[in-house]
């Protein structure tokens, strides 16, 4: 156990520096980082070439980017377009984010659970027949159509909710928002829920359980579901760093000052250093998320766990 | 060969959006010589007849999907967007870009079935148009993500060792990065109004997923007996690859990238919506919702043409996979 | 008589047709008795064993016929309820592949102090003291140490132990084991099998040993009935039939076994394969590999003729089999 976290650990760390180099050339190489530093006109030359120097812009990229990561690794990720420090940007949006994420993530866990455990177990009815049908549909429409559909008619044409959500964004008005960004992932919980319990119901394991004389109900949660659950849990844990990176989309509909929101922004005013930053923080969630996955799955299965 | 009843519902999972989804589900679409006899009869095998003829895998799932209605509609909705974007003058007549400001937002009226948008462009014109624009993304970025992942997993997973843990290093930092934040940064920096630099980015984040499933293929047909009876009796690599290892890791990638191609046209969708996608004068139904979405109160009809073709088009390439999917993979019978 | 299987109809819908698995198979166990079911697989021996456990799965699966007594109770006439409460406690099942039937996620202790938690409602301490008397009972080394391992930290011999220690738990009066030596090592197969016989001697129990290898038939069974097609085609005491086979069928099984006095000759095999259970030949199912097959196996069903005392055998020629 203690050697799969440590090759799982080191594994992790050329995927960081390779994905974080990634994104800092495409934003310093083919951007032009200094754009967004002198207001809304072009800078002119000489202020350039001073920025520049002051930015240790005129160095080689590699040496740029290892400034970055050696500024990143001491807690300073440098100022946004308007002087704030970016770690300062960082702490008012993540909470908001995070909170999203919780929201979409119970979601996925409630209904996406429910309704494969329903579903899977009842292959072949008419329930069954319909959600599958209700998944594919929520899989097909992209999630800012669903998303602005449910704010025209919830938010507009019936008044249940407000339509864009406030600054603080307290958790009560982050509900629709969070079934939106939550939508896609529901819909796949749902479906490898449903694959998962129907296959492992043909398992030998639960004809043993079944022969045993066992209630239905404890073959059905003591052996079937935690052997099903296994892939969803693991699933769902992968989903919360793909939800963050996501929920620029949800954000930009509901005008929610998270994480996706700072990003548009700079992005929108060519500010290198909040791209560089926030995204480099997602790659770390990204990959953090991955390796408690990693780790969920040896907790949840012995055979990886004594292997 | 007798088999326990199993109706034709749609089992498995989709794939879309979050792309893992795909390829953890298709990973169990492995490879199965014998499928004919792959599926376990309750209680034990019933027998085989000597009367009935080996079937193979690929003409067991076309009478499957013969008579599949999912595969029918999906494959007849595809066709027809198919046939509308290569001749949209088929059944529109307008210039999608020949728009007229007075009659901005205005409602359906005879001739003009959807209505005007917010630049007074008929509605109907540039839905029919958008195809065009959907259907070339979505098959160019799988037709690239499709040879480029094959070719790194098929090398990955064949030649295994050091190969192998580079190239999965490589598919990880392009797995690392999540797909719309990489498209804000990326696309937010290209000015070209043409399609190309879409195509490209997705191609360049979307081929890992292939990659990992070709890998896996071509790792458990590489394991199959005959392979390796092939490899004793001296077979060379490149022969080995592709008559025996080839032909057997194709079908997971043909599933996956089928379900794929729906969510390449839902993500270009997507980046149009936000801003850094396709660009004007492109017609695109993600930038038509994208300009529509400041309407919404007022004039929804502009919104909801082309999302619905946006998801009637997505909905009809996950199904055909999904389909294909089933039929092929004789577990779920 | 513990167990009686009358005139048993199974079928299995299909997406091709109806197949027909188990097609009136009668046979008895009494206590402390040791029935052998012989057949190749798709005959119908492991449905019919399913069908007495309860644990067919319904659809695809149908019992058509007949009449399954236990105890003289007609099981077939219960409520699930009720069927549940006697399999685990009353009869319980042995499994092939302990590997895949032992549940992966669970440890072995677990699975075995359920048997006590759920049937006789014991605590889960008592359950897993009584756990750790099991496994020491089919001489599972270092049982209390063992106990809280999962399956697939066992051999395999030491698994299949796990699964015969789950089907004594209760101490049921019938066990059904189904080919419980076929996943293992020849060595490890004997100790398994003397562990099995040696248990059921102890508890008096009823025993239906379910395989297709004649070998591990000989030591341990009182009588075999050999299947076909879904029909029993032989029923005799053991050493008869080793003896003298009443059907062509056995006669072919028997043959087949590779033997070291007939070294240097060419080793027998039936011609052909077994049958498609949706299109069963008409006549006797076994007559197109039949070497003895005359007109009228083609045409009528042979009954089972009695051919001696508890012996008997569904071939219209088996005097001239018993002869030749």
């Amino acid at each position: 156990m203690g050697r799969y976290v440590i090759r799982r650990l080191l594994q992790m760390i050329p995927v960081f520096f390779g994905a974080t180099l990634l994104i800092f050339l495409m934003v310093n190489v083919m951007g032009d980082p200094i754009a967004g530093l002198c207001g809304d006109k072009a800078c002119d030359p000489a202020t350039a070439a001073q920025l520049k120097k002051e930015f240790g812009l005129d160095k080689p990229v590699w040496q740029q980017y290892l400034t970055y990561m050696g500024n990143v690794f001491t807690g300073d990720f440098g100022t946004a377009f308007n002087g704030q420090k970016v770690t300062e940007l960082m702490s008012a949006a993540f909470p908001v984010t995070i909170r999203l994420t919780i929201v979409a993530i119970l979601f996925e866990i409630v209904i996406g659970i429910s309704l494969g455990v329903v579903t899977g177990l009842r292959r072949g009815r008419p329930v069954d027949t319909v959600v599958l049908m209700l998944t594919l549909i929520v899989i097909a429409i992209p999630v800012f159509v669903t998303g602005l559909l449910l704010q025209l008619l919830l938010g507009v044409e019936w008044g249940v909710i407000r339509p864009t959500v406030s600054p603080e964004a307290p958790f009560n008005e982050l509900l629709i928002p969070g079934l939106v960004l939550a939508s896609v992932s529901l819909a796949y919980v749902t479906r490898l829920t449903r694959t998962s319990i129907a296959e492992n119901s043909r398992a030998d394991y639960v004809r043993t359980a079944v022969a045993k004389g066992l209630p239905r109900r404890r073959v059905i949660t003591k052996h079937l579901l935690r052997n099903s659950l296994i892939p969803v849990v693991t699933f769902i844990g992968t989903d919360v760093g793909a939800l963050m990176g996501g929920a620029i989309v949800t954000e930009r509909i509901f005008n929610i000052h998270g994480v996706g929101y700072q990003l548009y922004q700079g992005i929108l005013r060519q500010s290198t250093q909040t791209v560089v930053g926030f995204v480099t923080v997602l790659v770390l969630v990204f990959l953090v998320a991955n390796l408690i996955v990693d780790l969920l799955y040896a907790v949840l299965d012995p055979r990886i766990r004594y292997a | 060969m007798p088999e326990p009843y199993d109706d034709g519902a749609i089992a498995g999972t989709g794939a879309g959006g979050a792309m893992d989804l795909a390829t953890s589900e298709a990973t169990t679409l492995e490879q199965q010589p014998s499928a004919a006899s792959g599926g376990r009869a309750p209680g034990g095998p019933l027998g085989t007849g000597p009367s009935e003829k080996p079937r193979s895998l690929w003409s067991d799932a076309w009478r499957d999907l013969r008579r599949n209605p999912v595969f029918i509609i999906s494959g007849l909705v595809i066709l027809f967007l198919v046939v509308i974007s290569l001749w949209p003058s088929l059944i529109a007549d307008g210039n999608p870009l020949q728009c007229d400001l007075a009659k901005a937002q205005e409602g359906s009226q005879p001739g003009h079935p959807f209505g005007y948008n917010g630049q007074g462009c008929d509605v109907y014109t540039r839905t029919v148009y958008g195809a065009r624009t959907s259907v070339t993304v979505g098959v160019c970025t799988t037709v690239g993500v499709a040879l480029f992942g094959s070719f790194v997993g098929g090398l990955a997973g064949f030649f295994g060792g050091g190969w192998d843990a580079l190239l999965s290093r490589v598919t990880d930092i392009f797995f690392g990065i999540p797909v719309v934040l990489g498209g804000l940064v990326f696309l937010s920096v290209v000015t070209s109004a043409t399609v190309w630099p879409v195509i490209g980015f997705m191609i360049l984040l979307g081929w890992p997923q292939i990659a990992r499933i070709a890998r896996g293929s071509v790792i458990t047909a590489k394991q199959n007996d005959y392979v390796q009876a092939a490899r004793a009796l001296g077979a060379s690599n490149s022969r080995m690859l592709l008559r025996h290892i080839a032909p057997n890791a194709v079908a997971p990638v043909i599933v996956v990238a089928t379900i794929a191609l729906g969510t390449y046209i839902a993500l270009e969708a997507t980046l149009s919506y936000l801003g850094v996608g396709l660009k004007p004068p492109t017609v695109s139904w993600g930038i038509d919702i994208s300009a529509a979405s400041q309407y919404i109160r007022n004039a929804p009809h502009m919104l909801l043409w082309p999302a619905g073709a946006l998801a009637i088009t997505v909905l009809a390439f996950i199904m055909l996979g999904d389909a294909v999917r089933d039929a092929l993979d004789p577990k779920l019978r | 008589m513990l167990l009686e299987v009358r005139d048993l109809h199974v079928e299995f819908k299909t997406r091709d047709g109806v197949a027909k698995a188990v097609n009136g198979v009668n046979y008895s166990v009494d206590a402390g008795e040791t029935l052998a079911v012989l057949g190749e697989s798709g005959s119908g021996k492991s449905v019919t064993a399913q069908a007495v456990m309860g644990i067919l799965d319904m659809p695809p699966g149908r019992i058509a016929g007949g009449e399954i007594l236990f105890q003289g109770k007609d099981l077939l006439g219960l409520k699930e309820d009720e069927r549940r409460k006697i399999r685990g406690s009353e009869m319980a099942m042995i499994f092939q592949d302990a590997l895949s039937s032992l549940n992966p996620v669970l440890s072995v202790g677990d699975q075995l102090s359920e048997m006590f938690t759920v049937h006789r409602g014991m605590s889960r301490k008592d359950g897993k003291a009584k756990a750790v008397e099991l496994m020491d009972r089919v001489r599972i080394p270092a049982a209390k140490e063992r106990v809280g391992q999962y399956p697939h930290q066992f051999s395999g011999g030491m698994r299949q132990r796990i699964m015969i220690a789950m089907a004594m738990a209760l101490e049921p009066s019938l066990i059904i084991a189904d080919e419980p030596t076929t996943a293992l090592d020849v060595t490890v197969q004997a100790q398994v099998m003397d562990l099995l016989a040696e248990l059921q001697r102890e508890l008096n129990m009823g025993l239906i040993l379910i395989t297709h290898d004649l070998g591990v038939v000989a030591d341990v069974a009182d009588k075999i009935a050999v299947m076909y097609a879904g029909r029993i085609v032989e029923q005799a005491p053991v050493h008869e039939i080793y003896k003298k086979p009443a059907h062509p069928y056995t006669k072919g099984l028997l043959e087949s076994i590779p033997r070291l006095d007939q070294k240097g000759q060419e080793l027998y095999a039936i011609k052909g394969l077994p049958p498609n259970l949706m299109h069963i030949p008409p006549g006797c199912a076994f007559n197109p590999r039949c070497p003895m097959a005359q007109d009228v196996c083609r045409t009528d069903v042979p009954p089972l003729f009695d051919v001696a005392a508890r012996r008997q055998s569904a071939c219209f020629f088996w005097k001239e089999t018993l002869d030749g």
